[in-house]
């Protein structure tokens, strides 16, 4: 395995000469979990949780398998093999297992209507 | 979701639910922190991008030692301009010219030069892109835009986990007494990708 150096994230204008090849880019996330997902995977192998290759390869499978057998209907979808990837990286390294996400985003899927959305009165929900 | 068969459990909550069910797991065992998250998700989508391979190119138009350099060792030179991390191993570099195209592609996953590119464009990561471009170039290009003549020889560079491709476009004509600088902000990511020229101001 070669030595990664840490991710050069240079302190780069956002302005100036260099800011119209960023207008060419498109939507890079098209919804926010996409940039959440995106985050957690940089972040965990920034920290170490897992080597790029090993995500690499389960980020591999997970499109193998759904072009090798597309679920009818279902749009190809970049970050759902992603954030699969990442599901799987995580339960062979035992870090968090698939039931536990499953039972979390039930639970979180049963918050009252509205929770994330700031309301002009302060009375609470 | 309602055709007979039953999805996996973990399949059928939407996808959002369980990123943040994720993140929050995560976070309380301590491995991610929101916080530091943002932060690499705000450097990924505004700093690292375009514009680090657009200085790479712009020196490389106007240094001929730096330029050997980076046809030599993409990602050693790369480095040496403050660009690197994840998936900014193993760049190699190709140069195009008014003879010979070449364009990108990752026939495998979406394999892609990120601290010089950013983050891979959605047509990138589009199977029908992928499969399409490795089949008839010339005619996904002109689709794209990009007329190329018949005698123009196109060659089709498949990334990989070993090898992540990057463009070196040619200089066009017409920019001799541009600085560096100002050569930078002609350089496009789809340029760098193969599918464009740069153009002249």
């Amino acid at each position: 395995m070669t030595a990664t150096p840490p991710p050069g994230f240079a302190p780069l204008d956002t302005d100036g000469p260099g800011a119209p090849p960023r207008s060419n880019g498109e939507l890079v996330f098209a919804e926010p979990w996409e940039g959440r997902a995106f985050g957690l995977v940089v972040a965990l192998y920034d920290a170490g949780v897992f080597t790029w290759p090993e995500f690499q390869a389960a980020l591999i499978a997970r499109i193998a398998a759904w072009e090798a057998a597309p679920p009818p209907g279902e749009c190809w979808s970049y970050y759902q093999h992603w954030l699969g990837a990442l599901e799987d990286v995580l339960a062979a390294a035992g870090t968090v297992a698939p039931a536990e996400v499953t039972s979390r985003a039930t639970a979180l899927a049963h918050r009252p209507a509205g929770h994330d959305h700031p309301h002009p009165h302060p009375h609470p929900h | 979701m309602s055709q007979g068969i039953t999805p996996e459990p973990n399949e059928r909550i939407p996808a959002p639910l369980r990123t943040e069910a994720l993140e929050q797991l995560l976070t309380e065992r301590g491995l991610v922190d929101p916080t530091v998250m943002d932060k690499f998700i705000a450097n990924y989508s505004t700093n690292v991008g375009p514009l680090n391979g657009a200085k790479v190119v712009a020196r490389a138009w106007t240094d001929p030692e730096y330029k050997r350099r980076l046809l030599a060792d993409g990602t050693s030179a790369v480095k040496e301009l403050g660009f690197g991390g994840p998936q900014g191993e193993h760049i190699v570099v190709v140069e195009n010219s008014a003879a010979t195209h070449n364009v990108v592609v990752c026939t495998l996953c979406s394999c892609y030069p990120w601290p010089v590119l950013g983050l891979p464009p959605s047509w990138y990561r589009d199977p029908a892109y992928r499969a399409r471009m490795v089949r008839e170039p010339r005619a996904v290009l002109a689709e794209m835009g990009l007329e190329l003549a018949d005698d123009v020889q196109i060659t089709v560079r498949d990334s990989s986990t070993e090898v992540r491709w990057l463009v070196l476009p040619e200089r066009p004509a017409g920019t001799e007494q541009l600085s560096e600088e100002e050569l930078v902000a002609l350089v496009t990511r789809d340029a760098m990708v193969g599918v464009a020229k740069v153009v002249a101001p």
